[in-house]
Formats: structure tokens, C-alpha cells, sequence
């Protein structure tokens, strides 16, 4: 059975390390849904966000050859229910007439944000869960998506456990 | 001391006990080149004719020594010719290290001249690829690159070095060779429950792979065996693993296994696996591979573990270790039920055969092996001729057995052979056919220059026989690029490259080239004319089971 899953890895922080992990992933046959990679607490390292979709027996194998790769330190799978997972999105929505209230009250009522204004459209700012984004888009349909831009996921782990820590000085 | 990095590449070559590379000389890489010319009584460099030859050749001289193979090549072309060579020994986990130049750091991304994005091409194919940026990083890298090869799961490491590095210069001190990072300790509790099983077993059998040849852990196979009172099967990888005269030797098992050898799959209660991946080709239908059985799955690398067959029990780590334990562990086991199974089996091999009255495949080389040294190093190509071997050659040495398992690369051999015989100082035997020999036969020109013992041993069906094969079975005879209808002469071929050819026709006419091949320290051809029709037999169809397997 197929599920969606989030997986966090630590990568040294060099030229060509994402060809090498999304290579990997085309190797073996996954689809990324999305991707984020981005600096880290130590500037030795880079942290990967990819979203996928396979079954158990395909992730478990996509894990273990992640993990085998010179570059990657650590992988890990996201427990949905133990992570706070977020992605940002900036929306272009048609506003004609009367409709530019209506599409402020929706965007607060989310929790977005209008960062840019103009005769007949309005840009929207929104950070949260993937399904919550998805959800704005569906409602802001009616009156008209001109374009919109998503960050793909980052996930942390709730609580004071760290994913990777390595002192700055013993980075290799 | 300060040295330019081409001084550096060869210091570290020297220190990690490299006294042999393969390589091709150009643009990128004439600084290095120059360097090779200042250290010629210390490393031995090989000219080959192309590139892949050299990639080849460096796994080659790995397969038959255990030691990491070098290769060399300039940029552009040459690094693109590599890639073949850096596939086949990542697909079999050969150790090998290869040093690419490439144009200077300020060049990098302009389509230079010669300029390919060698990293790039170099990351499915190999097991790590480096791209040194700065001189002080040369030697670091170059050490690495040979502890990651040797490492774990070992392959082969690419090592790009841009033409300003080669030049710049830094501070240098020698350093040991460096040590293959220790495998993981496998887990005693699932040792523990491996013994069980195997204690329980009354059908236990062995399945043996390359990994045994990368843990240079082959003695223990033999008294495992015979502890366990089991019989033991192999991947191709994995057939000099146990001595080939040992009544417990089955042999290859798998689509082209050997009868008895993929019979005792289907009956065996308990298959003990190590060094193993389980490919397709091994299993034929993985849903109904080894029905009976419970499965112990004894691999160095995790991620093979579940991945193309569910095991009972998967130990990870150090094969030496897992297997030391077991045999020391283990009761002393007395199964005479499976005895009597698997005599049974064996007869019915012996039944399948088919008498022949023209000079087939296996007449040729059942007399290679009559005549060849018991530490020859056997290399093949791919196709019919490298099945033929697999089941009629008789291994009885580790690590003399070269053939391109996994990737399956026509082409292979003749590299292979020529590094394994610059490894060992041994004669090398090249068993090829007329199509595989045709994809690199230029390395002849390499063989007769280093003045080999090689004898090179055509079967010369007149047809890409695996393929037509296939086309015979599967595509209703339509036999679509297969008949190549070429009209070279191998003995004039031998000849033109400075080495000698013989033509034989009949048995009596193979055993007198043989005779004459053997007798000489430098290549030779012997072209063996087989019939155009015939089959790899026994053969499981893919995805099939033994149920489906063709006999005749």
C-alpha cells in the first residue's frame, strides 16, 4: 500500500550533493513530490526535506541507500504524528469587483497574509501543513488563481531531540 | 616536502601499495603522464588501446588479487569511455579506484575543449565520485577514495583532478596505505537464532556469493558445509567460493544454473545466504523462490537485505564474522534424507545430458580445463560462452574466475584477463565468443605488447548466441540482428596483432591448439568453430520456477 511520506536528511554541505540524492531517487524508481534543502546550525551540513510516495518495502530500501551515500550523515522518516511539518506558498488571485474583500476575510481566516496589492489581483502569503494550503487554493479557485508558488515541506521533530548534532569544531 | 599534485597522485599511488595502473594518456592528464615518466621504476603503467580496456583491465587486476585496480584516463572522451568499465564493477563490487584529469578549475562549465561534466556521468555508475578543488584536498581525496572502494559494500571511486591542481603544489608527508574501514559486528542474538535454525535443518543449503570473495572468507565455506552436513549452491559471483571437486558443490544455481544445483532450492528447508543479492536471474520467480525453505541472509550491506527476497533472519555486517560464529556454533549435523534428495537430483542432471557427435562448447572447455593450470585466472565475456563456463568450468582456487555478473558487459574479458594476468604474473585464459570478442578485441594489441600468457579461447558459433537464443524461444525464430555474417579470420586477426592463431575444428584439433597455446608465454588465439544452434541448457525462463525449466 502506498503512503506519502516526509524524509529529513543531513548532507555535507558541497556542490553536487542534490544531483546525487535526487539521482538516487530517479535510480530507484520514486517520484519526489517535493523537495527542500536548505543551511543548517552548522555550516558543514545542509538539511534535505523530500516528500515521496511508495509502500513500506520501497521506502525501507530507499532509506537504506540514501544512507549508503558518502555525503548523507544521517536519514530519517518524519513520524507524521510526532513532527512539525511546514510549507510556504504565495498565491496570485484574481480579485475583480467586489471580490477583493472576500479574498482578504479567506486568506485571514487561514491565516495568510496579502503581501503585494494591485488594481484587480492580490498576493498571498501562507506558511502551514501541505493539506491546509491545498485547502486555500480549493476555496480561492472560484475567483481565479493566476499562479502560485509552493517551498515543499521542511519537517522538525517536536520536543528537545535533535536530528543531528555534531559541535561546529568536529565537523569534518 | 613540497610537491606538485602530479608528484602527489604518485606518492599516494606508492604508499598505498600501487605498483600497477591502466590508463590512457591525453590532454588533461600529460602533466601526470610526465610525472609516470619520473617514477617509472616505481609504478608500472599500462598502456591499453582504449579507455574502457583500462577500466576493465583495473577490475580485472582487483577480481584476481584483492588489491584496488588503477586506471587513468584524461578528460572528455577518455572519462566517458570509462564509464562502461566503472559500471560493471559497481554492479559486481569490485574495488577499484579511477583518476580522471580534466580541464583547470576557471574552465569548469565552458564546453572546453575535451570538457564533459565527468562527476555528473560518474554518479550512478560509481560507487562515489571527487572532484578536488583545492591541492591541499589531492592527497586526502586519493586516500579516501581508496578506503571508500575498499570499504563495506567495496566499488569503484572516480577521482577527478583538474589540470591547475595537477599543477599547484603543497606541502606533502607520506602516510600509511590506508585500512578498509572494519565491517559492522553482526548481531550475536540473530547469530544465535541462524544456528537454531540451521541446528533444526534437515535440507540446509548453502548459497554463496561475490561478498565471500570480498571478505576473503572462502575457508570457512568448505567446513560450514560440512558441519552443517549441507550442500552448497552460487550466484556466478560466488563459484570459486568452495572447491568445484567438493561432492557438496552444486554449483550455479538460477536461469542457467546447473539442474541440480536450482533443484536443491526447491526442497532445501533452510537456505543459508551470504554475500548474495538474490537477482533475478538466481531466483526466477521470486514469489515461489525456495518454497520450503526458511531464509538466513548474510550480508556486509543492509540494503540488500529485503530487498529482492523477504528473509527469516538478516544478519548485517562482517561476513568473516557472522559465518566464523556460525561454524563454531553449529552441532555437527547428520542429514542423510537430503543425501539421498539430492543424489537423486544429481543423477537427473546427469540423465539430462545429451550425448553429441560434432565438437560442442563444453568438449572445448572441459579440454582447457584438462590442460590449464589450477590457478589460471578463467575469464569470460558474456553471453552462451560465459554460461558454458559458468557450469563446466571447474573452480577449484578462489578469485579465478573473472566474468561481468551483474551488469553483464560484452567486452569485458579481454581487459579482465590482461589485468588479472599483470596481478598474479599467471596465465590468463580469455574464454569469449566470436560477438563478445569483437566488442574490444583492440586490447589484443595491449596483451602482445606486455607479453602476456594469454590464451584466448574462441567459441565461434558464427551468431550472437544468448540473444538468437532468445529469439529462438521467446520470438518465434525471427532472428533479428543476430547472424552477423562476418568474415573475419582469427588467425590472421592473432597474427596481424603480433600474437599467434589457431583454428580447430574438431576435438583432436582443439587439444593440439591447446597444447601448443599452452605452451607459449605470449597471446595466443585459439578459434573453436561450435555449432551455430545450440542452447544453454538447463534454462528457466525468466520469472519461471523449475517446474518451467528447458531441457532440450
Amino acid at each position: 500500500m502506498n503512503e506519502h511520506f516526509a524524509v529529513c536528511i543531513i548532507v555535507t554541505n558541497m556542490a553536487g550533493v542534490l544531483t546525487r540524492i535526487s539521482s538516487l531517487f530517479s535510480q530507484r524508481g520514486f517520484n519526489i513530490d517535493t523537495f527542500t534543502s536548505g543551511a543548517t546550525e552548522n555550516p558543514a551540513y545542509a538539511r534535505i526535506t523530500i516528500t515521496a510516495t511508495g509502500d513500506q518495502r520501497k521506502k525501507d530500501q530507499l532509506l537504506k541507500q540514501l544512507s549508503k551515500l558518502y555525503d548523507v550523515k544521517k536519514v530519517e522518516v518524519m513520524q507524521p504524528e510526532n513532527t512539525i511539518l511546514r510549507e510556504l506558498m504565495i498565491v496570485k488571485i484574481k480579485t475583480e469587483g467586489d471580490k477583493l474583500r472576500e479574498v482578504i476575510d479567506a486568506s485571514s481566516v487561514f491565516g495568510g497574509k496579502v503581501v503585494d496589492m494591485n488594481p484587480g489581483t492580490v498576493c498571498v502569503e501562507m506558511c502551514g501543513k501541505g493539506t491546509k494550503l491545498d485547502a486555500f487554493l480549493n476555496y480561492v479557485k472560484a475567483y481565479g488563481i493566476l499562479e502560485y508558488c509552493r517551498t515543499g515541506l521542511i519537517a522538525v521533530e517536536r520536543g528537545s531531540n535533535c536530528m543531528f548534532s555534531q559541535p561546529v569544531e568536529d565537523a569534518e | 616536502m613540497m610537491l606538485n599534485g602530479c608528484d602527489i597522485i604518485m606518492e599516494v599511488l606508492i604508499e598505498q601499495g600501487v605498483d600497477t595502473i591502466f590508463g590512457y594518456p591525453g590532454g588533461t592528464v600529460l602533466d601526470i603522464y610526465d610525472a609516470l615518466y619520473r617514477y617509472q621504476d616505481k609504478i608500472k603503467h599500462v598502456l591499453t588501446a582504449h579507455e574502457q580496456g583500462a577500466a576493465h583491465a583495473a577490475d580485472g587486476y582487483s577480481r584476481a588479487s584483492g588489491k584496488v585496480g588503477v586506471c587513468l584516463a584524461t578528460s572528455g572522451p577518455g572519462a566517458a569511455n570509462l564509464i562502461t568499465g566503472l559500471a560493471t564493477a559497481k554492479a559486481d563490487s569490485i574495488p577499484m579506484v579511477a583518476i580522471t584529469g580534466n580541464v583547470a578549475t576557471s574552465m569548469i562549465g565552458t564546453d572546453a575543449f575535451q570538457e564533459v561534466d565527468t562527476i555528473g556521468l560518474s554518479i550512478p555508475v560509481a560507487k562515489h565520485s571527487f572532484q578536488v578543488k583545492s591541492i591541499k584536498d589531492l592527497a586526502p581525496t586519493l586516500r579516501e577514495a581508496f578506503r571508500f572502494a575498499k570499504s563495506g559494500r567495496p566499488g569503484p571511486v572516480l577521482v577527478d583532478v583538474p589540470k591547475n591542481i595537477q599543477l599547484s603544489s603543497a606541502e606533502f608527508s607520506p602516510m600509511p596505505a590506508v585500512e578498509k574501514t572494519p565491517d559492522a559486528e553482526p548481531d550475536k542474538a540473530l547469530l544465535d537464532k541462524a544456528v537454531e535454525l540451521i541446528n533444526e535443518s534437515k535440507r540446509p543449503l548453502l548459497f554463496c556469493g561475490g561478498g565471500i570473495i570480498n571478505a576473503n572468507c572462502w575457508d570457512l565455506i568448505t567446513p560450514l558445509a560440512e558441519k552443517a552436513d549441507a550442500y552448497a549452491s552460487f550466484s556466478m559471483m560466488g563459484l570459486t567460493t568452495m572447491d568445484g571437486t567438493n561432492e557438496r558443490y552444486l554449483g550455479m544455481n538460477g536461469m542457467h544454473g546447473r539442474l541440480a544445483s536450482t533443484k536443491a532450492f526447491t526442497e532445501a528447508d533452510l537456505i543459508i545466504a551470504a554475500g548474495v543479492r538474490f537477482t533475478d536471474r538466481a531466483t526466477g520467480n521470486k514469489d515461489k523462490f525456495a518454497p520450503k525453505a526458511k531464509i538466513i541472509h548474510i550480508d556486509v550491506d543492509i540494503a540488500e537485505h529485503d530487498k529482492n527476497i523477504v528473509a527469516d533472519i538478516t544478519v548485517a555486517g562482517s561476513l568473516e564474522t557472522a559465518l566464523g560464529y556460525i561454524l563454531e556454533n553449529i552441532e555437527q549435523k547428520n542429514n542423510p534424507e537430503w543425501h539421498e534428495i539430492m543424489k537423486l537430483f544429481k543423477q537427473q542432471e546427469e540423465d539430462a545430458k545429451i550425448p553429441h557427435d560434432c565438437l560442442m562448447p563444453w568438449d572445448v572447455i572441459n579440454a582447457v580445463q584438462a590442460k590449464a593450470p589450477a590457478d589460471a585466472n578463467i575469464a569470460t565475456d558474456v553471453g552462451q560462452h560465459q554460461m558454458w563456463v559458468a557450469q563446466h568450468y571447474t573452480f577449484t582456487k578462489p578469485r579465478t574466475h573473472l566474468t561481468s555478473g551483474g551488469l553483464g558487459t560484452m567486452g569485458y574479458g579481454m581487459g579482465a584477463a590482461i589485468g588479472a594476468a599483470m596481478a598474479t604474473g599467471k596465465r590468463s585464459v580469455l574464454f569469449t565468443g566470436d560477438g563478445s570478442f569483437g566488442m574490444n578485441l583492440n586490447e589484443l594489441a595491449t596483451a602482445v605488447t606486455q607479453k602476456l600468457p594469454l590464451t584466448i579461447v574462441i567459441l565461434n558459433n558464427s551468431r550472437l548466441g544468448m540473444i538468437r537464443q532468445w529469439q529462438s524461444l521467446f520470438f518465434g525464430e525471427r532472428f533479428m540482428a543476430t547472424v552477423p555474417d562476418r568474415k573475419t579470420d582469427f588467425v590472421k586477426l592473432a597474427e596481424a596483432f603480433g600474437a599467434v592463431g589457431y583454428r580447430a575444428e574438431t576435438l583432436e584439433e582443439v587439444n593440439a591448439a591447446l597444447d601448443k597455446a599452452f605452451s607459449i608465454d605470449t597471446p595466443c588465439i585459439v578459434e573453436c568453430i561450435v555449432p551455430s544452434d545450440e542452447n544453454v541448457l538447463p534454462m528457466v525462463p525468466p520469472n519461471g520456477t523449475i517446474d518451467n525449466v528447458i531441457l532440450k
